[in-house]
């Protein structure tokens, strides 16, 4: 790629900081050049946060008809799986898996809801009523 | 404290933090496209039946560590590397090494990296920062990806060192020895070694999962992605792949051109090997990628859809698999003038 063929295309990582591409100068030589982004790639990184936001929305559903806890939900929200909400509560995936029906969730401990909620970095209330603060 | 260090940024976060940890003892001889081509980091692999973000698991360099541990090693520095089951421990070895002055590299997870932005943050645990002093209850950290330093309080930053999930960090430590001498010699030496390395990892792993032998592949099954997976899902696995080749820490091109960086600098040491020759190929390689994120483009914007598009879309990756299978061959026949 030549220096001045780097795309300028202002992306979400842009707005932070610019990102370093290797192109090369009028004589051939390699430089580093920054890019503030390319569409291609902002592209491709809005259809997986598209895919995500389906997902959330269809957690959301499914929380409030019942068929699953408000966990699905942050999960979804999240990007986790039981493995890694597993890890970063210290359950066993089984326990998680069990706490996703609404049944078993409803009669948690606050102790162990606060370890959710420290996991998705939510209030234990939020965690109830499936609230979140940008962050 | 204050402690010797300068932060550079750098294309991808491991040859990055490389580079900014070996700059004092090398004199500033080791640039990133050194350290990723003497760490031998081109790579490509689609591993099978596991899937990262429901989608394909495909990656354009090496495992992660491999860099730092590989430039080191050829360049005959010994490494100091630790894990910790306690965060009280790694937060304790961590201010122990910023006190006596040393500069250390730390493997973290995004999810949580606050100064990332939110579009960018996944649970990819295999990101490496420098940790180079701490203020208060702060740390400064020198992140490759940014233009200037960041700052981190002690809780995020034992955050993401203890982030969960696949190859989770583990609060891991890592630092090369001080005073070490690099000479030309060594430089040599590695450079050498790191292509030997990379031509073995990019032409002799078996199987049709690595190397150009699972770019070949995965370009024949795009072509079966349309019926397999529907329109849909199949746009979304391109568009995972193009994020894999494309996004940060990658330098554009899915890596390639750094190799095409590294392979001129590295006829600067080792003249009449027709390296800068070489090189070219690799920024074509490079190229070849980047029209093949457009073509992925326009199916995942939908602007593009039939089954001709995937098949050109897979003709592309057999195409580049063509070139740098010769180009490999080419540094595998290498005679060292």
């Amino acid at each position: 790629m030549k220096k001045d063929d780097v795309p300028q295309d202002l992306g979400a990582l842009g707005k932070i900081t610019r990102e370093i591409c290797y192109a090369t100068d009028s004589t051939g030589k390699y430089v580093a050049e920054q890019s503030t982004g390319w569409d291609v790639k902002s592209k491709a990184l809005d259809v997986a946060w598209e895919d995500i936001q389906k997902r959330i929305a269809a957690a959301k559903q499914k929380v409030l008809k019942g068929d699953a806890s408000p966990l699905l939900f942050f999960m979804e929200y999240r990007l986790m799986d039981t493995a890694i909400l597993a890890g970063y509560t210290g359950f066993w995936q089984w326990q998680v898996k069990r706490h996703l029906k609404p049944g078993v969730f409803n009669k948690l401990s606050t102790q162990k809801l606060q370890k959710y909620a420290e996991a998705f970095n939510v209030k234990v209330d939020d965690l109830k009523t499936m609230t979140v603060n940008e962050d | 404290m204050k402690i010797d260090f300068e932060h550079h940024q750098g294309a991808h976060c491991e040859s990055g933090v490389t580079t900014n940890l070996l700059r004092k003892s090398s004199g500033g001889k080791i640039t990133e496209p050194l350290a990723f081509g003497i760490g031998a980091g081109l790579f490509f692999a689609y591993i099978p039946l596991i899937t990262i973000n429901n989608g394909p698991a495909i990656a354009f360099r090496t495992m992660p560590g491999d860099i730092f541990n590989r430039t080191c090693k050829s360049l005959g520095i010994p490494v100091t590397r630790k894990k910790f089951s306690s965060k009280e421990n790694a937060e304790k070895y961590l201010i122990d090494r910023l006190n006596e002055g040393t500069p250390v590299g730390c493997q973290v997870g995004v999810y949580y990296l606050p100064y990332f932005p939110r579009e960018y943050r996944f649970h990819f645990n295999a990101h490496n920062i420098v940790v180079f002093d701490k203020v208060g209850d702060n740390f400064l950290v020198s992140d490759p990806i940014m233009e200037t330093t960041s700052i981190l309080n002690s809780y995020e930053l034992e955050r993401v060192r203890f982030a969960k999930g696949a190859l989770a960090p583990k609060g891991h430590i890592y630092y090369p020895a001080k005073n070490v001498s690099i000479t030309g010699e060594t430089i040599k030496k590695a450079i050498k070694s790191g292509i030997k390395k990379n031509v073995h990892n990019m032409l002799y792993i078996p199987g049709s999962f690595a190397g150009v032998a699972g770019i070949k592949n995965t370009g024949k099954k795009i072509k079966k992605w349309r019926d397999k997976l529907g329109i849909e899902k199949a746009g979304s696995y391109l568009a995972q792949m193009v994020r894999m080749q494309e996004e940060i820490g990658t330098g554009g091109g899915g890596f390639r051109y750094i190799y095409a960086a590294f392979l001129q600098q590295a006829d600067v040491y080792l003249p009449g090997n027709q390296l800068q020759e070489i090189s070219v190929t690799f920024t074509k390689a490079g190229d070849m990628w980047r029209e093949a994120a457009v073509h992925a483009a326009g199916i995942y914007k939908g602007r593009l859809g039939s089954q001709e598009d995937f098949n050109t879309m897979g003709d592309y990756l057999l195409e580049i698999a063509e070139v740098e299978k010769q180009a490999f061959k080419t540094l595998k026949g290498l005679k060292w003038q």
